[in-house]
C-alpha cells in the first residue's frame, strides 16, 4: 500500500492552520472538480484532495495521521515489498467518534485511508440519507460519467470496456468501492453530448429498492483528420495547384471510407465543399465539409521552376491588390 | 477487485429532448423537488411549464441537475453560485467546441 502525503497533496506545510488547510482544499476542489477541469486526471486529483481534506480538517484524524512518520513505516524484514503498513498501535490513545469518515464519498477513498480510518459504514451511502423515508425501500440514485469515444465508434458501433469506481453495498450493508470493468456496446450513430443509459448500473437501492441507472455522456477524442462540429465533420484536404485551378476528381477520406470528390475549376484555398450526409451518423446524418488547402509540391526541381517562371512571365496577377500595394 | 468476466451491457441512447417529470429527475439525482424548483426560479433550469405546479423536463435538464448537485455538494456553492458556474461552463464548452472545429489544440489551465 502506498503512503499518502496528505500535506503534499493539499500543498500545505505540516504545521498549517485549519484555515490554511481549508483554503488549500477549496482551491484544489475548484481547480480539479471533474465538472470544471479539462485535465485528464482531474477526477483522481479531486478524489485525492477530498481524502486529504477529510483527514486534515479533523483534529483527531490529523493528530493520528501525524503519528506516522512521513514516507510511512517501512517493514524491516528483507524480502518484503516496501510499502506502507500502519505501525501497530499507531492510533492508540485516539478515540474516533462514529465512523471513519464524516463527509464526501467515502467510497472513493484509498486503501491507505481505509487502513487508517476504516470504511464509511452508512448503509446505502451518505447520499441517500437525506431523502430516505422511514424504513421505506428506495430506488438508488442515477450515476453520470463521461466517456470519450473515437469518431469511428459512432460509425461502426462496437464495444468499450470502462473502468468504473462504483460504490456498492456488501452483505453487511456497508458501502465498499468496487473497481468494476463494464463492457458497453456502443450503438451506432451516437453523437457528442448525447447520453447513453445503462439500466440498473447506478447507485444501489436502499431496503431492497432497485439500483439507479448509469448515464454516460458522450464526447469524442480528437481525430487525426476530422474535426467535429456538432453533427458535422470538417476535413482539411490538400490539393495540388493544378487540381485547384483546372478542377479534378480526387480521392478524399471519409470516416466510412474513401470517396471520389469533384473539385470545381478555379477553387482557392479555404473553399468549403459539402458532402451531404457524410458527417456524423444518426437519425439525420450530418455533413462532411471539405476545406481545400492548395499545396505546393515540396521540392521544386528545374522543370517545376521553369513552369512557375512561365506563369510569372505570362500572367499579370497581383494577389495583394486589395491591400493597396 | 477486477471483475474480468465483464458481460456486455447494452445501452439506449437518450435523446436530448427525452421527456422527464419532476419526480423522475428528483429521483435520478437524489434531490428534493423544492431544490429543483429553486433552480428553476433562478433560471438555471428552464423546463416547459405546463401549469403552476407541473413542469416538463428533458434529458438535457437532468444532466444539468446532476452537475448542479455535484457543484453544491463538492464545492459548497449556493443557488446563485451554481447558476453562474453553469453559465460559465456552458460558455467554455461552446468556445472549446468552436476551437476544436477550427482545429486548435484544446485550452488547458
Amino acid at each position: 500500500m502506498e503512503y499518502k502525503d496528505y500535506y503534499k497533496i493539499l500543498g500545505v506545510a505540516r504545521d498549517a492552520s485549519v484555515d490554511d488547510v481549508k483554503r488549500a482544499y477549496r482551491k484544489l476542489a475548484r481547480k480539479y472538480h471533474p465538472d470544471v477541469s479539462a485535465e485528464d486526471d482531474a477526477g483522481d486529483r479531486f478524489r485525492e484532495a477530498n481524502e486529504a481534506y477529510e483527514v486534515l480538517k479533523d483534529p483527531e484524524k490529523r493528530a493520528a495521521y501525524d503519528q506516522i512518520p512521513p514516507g510511512g513505516a517501512r517493514t524491516a524484514s528483507p524480502g518484503q515489498r516496501p510499502g506502507f503498513e500502519p505501525p501497530p498501535g499507531w492510533d492508540a490513545g485516539f478515540e474516533f467518534s462514529g465512523g471513519g469518515y464524516t463527509g464526501g464519498d467515502s467510497a472513493d477513498f484509498s486503501d491507505f485511508f481505509e487502513s487508517l480510518f476504516g470504511r464509511g459504514g452508512v448503509p446505502g451511502g451518505r447520499a441517500n440519507q437525506r431523502a430516505s423515508g422511514a424504513g421505506a425501500s428506495m430506488r438508488g440514485q442515477d450515476h453520470t460519467a463521461r466517456i470519450l469515444l473515437d469518431i469511428e465508434d459512432s460509425f461502426s458501433g462496437g464495444s468499450r470496456t470502462l473502468n468504473m469506481r462504483m460504490p456498492e453495498t456488501d452483505d453487511h450493508g456497508r458501502v465498499v468501492t468496487r473497481e468494476r470493468a463494464i463492457k458497453v456496446s456502443i450503438p451506432k450513430g451516437v453523437r457528442a453530448g448525447q447520453q447513453l443509459r445503462l439500466a440498473g448500473q447506478g447507485m444501489p437501492g436502499v431496503g431492497g429498492g432497485p439500483a439507479g441507472d448509469l448515464y454516460l455522456e458522450i464526447g469524442f477524442n480528437p481525430h487525426r483528420h476530422f474535426r467535429v462540429d456538432g453533427q458535422n465533420l470538417i476535413l482539411d484536404l490538400p490539393v495540388a495547384p493544378w487540381e485547384a485551378a483546372l478542377g479534378a476528381t480526387v480521392k478524399t477520406p471519409t470516416p466510412a471510407g474513401p470517396v471520389d470528390l469533384k473539385i470545381p475549376a478555379g477553387s482557392n484555398t479555404g473553399r468549403r465543399l459539402r458532402l451531404k450526409g457524410r458527417g456524423m451518423p444518426g437519425k439525420t446524418a450530418g455533413d462532411l465539409f471539405v476545406v481545400l488547402q492548395v499545396t505546393l509540391p515540396p521540392d521544386a526541381n528545374d522543370a517545376a521552376s521553369a513552369l512557375y517562371q512561365q506563369m510569372a512571365d505570362t500572367m499579370s496577377f497581383n494577389p495583394r491588390q486589395n491591400l493597396g500595394v | 477487485m477486477q471483475d474480468d468476466a465483464a458481460t456486455t451491457l447494452t445501452c439506449e441512447i437518450i435523446e436530448e429532448h427525452h421527456v422527464l417529470s419532476l419526480g423522475q429527475i428528483c429521483r435520478s439525482c437524489g434531490v428534493r423537488a423544492d431544490w429543483v424548483i429553486l433552480l428553476v426560479d433562478e433560471g438555471v433550469l428552464e423546463p416547459l411549464k405546463i401549469d403552476e405546479t407541473h413542469f416538463q423536463f428533458t434529458a438535457r435538464h437532468m444532466r444539468r441537475l446532476h452537475t448542479a448537485r455535484r457543484l453544491q455538494r463538492d464545492l459548497g456553492l449556493d443557488i446563485a453560485g451554481i447558476a453562474l458556474a453553469l453559465e460559465l461552463m456552458d460558455e467554455i464548452r461552446e468556445l472549446r467546441n468552436r476551437l476544436q472545429a477550427l482545429g486548435e489544440p484544446p485550452v488547458r489551465r
